[in-house]
């Protein structure tokens, strides 16, 4: 039988998430370079996509993702002074707000999709190609955007879960902080959407 | 008294199956030393599966006109052959088998920074692997698109694109995640003593792969996303007609594609600076120099992609700055070995199977990377673009560099990983096959692209029969030297003789633990006071 000593490291837990994070950014990167080619090459088009968007739906999403990344940073310092039930209330919080978004993000998708506005529909089909390309981007980054707020609040389910069972504590609580950066990385994320999809002119 | 001695002696990896049972203790294990096995039993699988390809597309070539298979079917194999060589067994091979074996034990630690990260790299490897050969099986059959996949033809072909692009985004995750874990163990499980600089060259080459794994492969996983979005909601993003760039496809492509070229070659280049001290018995010339040309081969790695759009539509100022650039990489590559042929000066050479392997590598890498000069000027790149040149030229860096280096990374770690030594006559004589074989396939190449034959084609015109002959006639030797190569290693893992802790008297850690390691590689962890090449000659 192996004896695995098991010395924690909690530098290279962290040191190993923000690696990760890098390459998160680098995911999102190439398709902001296309993004930025497109827009360069199509302006009117582009603005005129994004006049389409609600930006009132989009500046409430702002908003929650914001108030969210608050909230997970609030339960970290929770954890450290050892304040279990504020950790979970925090967290809670969190993925209530995280839900609160896909469900803003379903409602914006349904209304577009409802007036057939979705890449291979008949009016998509219809568009100039600059606004083609700009919808075809709008419905490719919100997507795996959205696709990674819901991991995101898996995550922060995970580490409520765990904080539940005393198994991050406040003497071993880098995995929570690791949950923190990566939900803070989605919102980050959504602050380049935001203005890059909903503000153009 | 004896008998207790033995009972405390810690079983090795191949013992210590931690409680389960047959395959089970394998598949499940996070022992880097049993991953790494893992790796190189199912990489070598591929490779030979992509090594059968090969011949198939050599014995096509044969003659010009129909031998053995249709166009379509010919086009399917270089396709399969690209992507099961160039992401089953190139990009993950020395990292994921030799990093994973012996670069904890040269670090003087007990394991990765995070073991079971190590096994679902693996298991995304296997299941990227299963996707990428199940194209040949299902549907419209294998991509016809080669294994670049360029748009648009890649968005119009009826064949299995679509998977074949989600295996290699999943087998790109696989490769990201391998790196993540080799940054954070290098930086945080060194043993004590073992500063930056007295840290073995391999560990150093794979530090610079694994930052070049977790920054470029994003981008190509990001846009086989976008090429697998177009297939199936056909929206144009790299369609011309509906407003899109297919350049802006390539562009994309090899901003990852370039440096994966040298996340391919630099733990070749890392093996070979191990092993050229060792049976110099000098210290490695310019340690410093080797290590900052790591570095600065992973930077300007990352600014060169434009050189294989030469020809495809781009303006004069980009292909001038990236003609320039790319002749800067040749700069940092032949500090390498330069520093290689002065650590040979005035040692004492032991021409033992890694190190003829080793010396391959310099021969044909220096080839290849001639070659690749020639393919990087301005001038003579519009006539060699696509032809048969690119071809020889890319197999003398990907196969002659980083397929030899292999090759000499598994003749140097055999018996640390066995404890056991293959018959080192057969060994040599298997080399001699290999390198002979290998040059009469693939120089022949070169020749029949300086004439001007495209690559890619199932059929030629007559002029071009004779180098086509040379060289299917190579294949065949090839392919029986890796033949008699595996013959003889499984020959010795079966009754070899045994050796002891250190058969080659190498100085870098892995060789002061037992052969094979026990699971936890040291008993008590080493401390490093000197660098790894003091060689006293």
């Amino acid at each position: 039988m192996s004896t695995h000593v098991e010395h924690r490291d909690d530098t290279a837990r962290k040191m190993g998430m923000w690696l990760f994070l890098f390459t998160e950014l680098l995911l999102f990167g190439g398709l902001f370079l296309v993004y930025s080619i497109y827009r360069f090459a199509n302006p009117e088009d582009f603005a005129r996509g994004g006049h389409e968007l609600n930006v009132f739906i989009g500046a409430v999403n702002t908003i929650v993702l914001i108030t969210s990344s608050l909230t997970v940073a609030i339960s970290i310092s929770a954890m450290q002074q050892g304040n279990k039930k504020l950790v979970l209330q925090m967290l809670g919080i969190t993925i209530f707000l995280a839900i609160v978004f896909l469900v803003n993000k379903y409602f914006e998708w349904g209304h577009k999709i409802h007036y057939d506005l979705y890449p291979g529909s008949n009016l998509f089909r219809a568009l100039p190609p600059g606004e083609g390309l700009y919808f075809l981007l709008y419905y490719f980054m919100t997507g795996l955007h959205a696709l990674h707020v819901i991991i995101g609040a898996i995550i922060l389910g995970f580490m409520a879960w765990y904080v539940h069972k005393d198994e991050i504590d406040a003497t071993n609580y880098a995995l929570l902080e690791n949950g923190g950066l990566y939900w803070h990385l989605v919102d980050l994320i959504w602050i380049f959407l935001f203005p890059l999809m909903y503000l153009i002119h | 008294m004896i008998e207790q001695e033995e009972k405390q002696k810690p079983l090795n990896f191949f013992q210590d199956s931690g409680g389960k049972k047959g395959i089970l203790a394998w598949i499940t294990s996070t022992d880097h030393k049993r991953i790494g096995l893992l790796y190189l039993y199912s990489l070598s699988v591929f490779f030979l599966v992509g090594v059968t390809l090969g011949l198939l597309m050599r014995l096509e070539l044969i003659n010009p006109g129909k031998d053995i298979v249709e166009a379509q079917t010919y086009n399917g194999f270089f396709t399969l052959h690209g992507v099961i060589m160039i992401f089953l067994f190139v990009i993950p091979g020395i990292p994921a088998v030799f990093g994973n074996i012996a670069m904890p034990l040269m670090l003087g630690a007990r394991d990765v920074a995070f073991p079971k990260l190590n096994l679902l790299s693996w298991y995304l490897y296997i299941f990227g692997a299963a996707l990428a050969l199940s194209t040949l099986l299902v549907g419209k059959g294998a991509p016809d698109t080669g294994w670049t996949f360029y748009a648009p033809y890649s968005i119009k072909t009826g064949t299995n694109v679509t998977m074949a692009v989600f295996a290699a985004f999943i087998l790109g995750f696989s490769s990201i995640l391998t790196g993540l874990n080799f940054l954070t163990t290098i930086h945080r499980m060194r043993c004590e003593g073992m500063t930056w600089f007295r840290m073995p060259l391999f560990a150093w080459a794979l530090y610079a792969t694994s930052w070049i794994q977790l920054l470029a492969t994003p981008v190509i996983g990001i846009t086989l996303l976008m090429i697998a979005a177009e297939r199936t909601l056909g929206v144009g993003l790299f369609d011309p007609t509906l407003g899109g760039d297919p350049i802006l496809y390539q562009h994309l492509f090899w901003i990852y594609s370039h440096p994966a070229v040298y996340i391919m070659i630099l733990p070749g280049m890392g093996v070979i600076s191990e092993i050229l001290p060792v049976f110099a018995r000098r210290r490695i010339f310019g340690y410093t120099a080797i290590v900052y040309s790591s570095l600065a081969i992973a930077f300007i790695g990352y600014f060169v992609w434009g050189h294989h759009m030469f020809t495809s539509g781009m303006s004069g100022p980009a292909r001038i700055i990236f003609s320039i650039l790319t002749f800067l990489v040749a700069i940092p590559s032949a500090i390498k070995v330069f520093n290689w042929l002065a650590t040979l000066y005035k040692g004492s050479i032991d021409l033992k199977p890694p190190m003829l392997f080793a010396l391959g590598f310099i021969f044909l890498f220096l080839i290849g990377g001639l070659t690749g000069l020639v393919s990087g000027a301005l001038a003579t790149t519009v006539h060699l673009h696509d032809t048969y040149f690119v071809v020889g030229h890319f197999h003398y860096v990907m196969f002659g560099g980083t397929g030899f280096a292999f090759f000499a990374a598994i003749h140097y770690w055999f018996p640390k990983i066995y404890g056991r030594m293959y018959d080192i006559k057969a060994a040599t004589r298997n080399f001699w096959i290999i390198f002979g074989g290998f040059n009469v396939l693939y120089f022949p190449m070169l020749w029949a692209g300086m004439m001007g034959m495209p690559r890619r084609y199932y059929d030629y015109l007559p002029e071009f029969h004779i180098p086509n002959i040379i060289s299917t006639l190579g294949s065949w030797i090839v392919a029986f030297g890796i033949i008699m190569m595996i013959i003889t290693l499984v020959k010795g893992f079966r009754n070899g003789k045994p050796v002891g802790k250190n058969p080659w008297n190498a100085l870098t850690l892995e060789w002061q633990a037992d052969s094979p390691p026990i699971t936890e590689n040291f008993e008590e962890l080493p401390v490093v006071t000197e660098g790894p090449y003091e060689y006293k000659s």
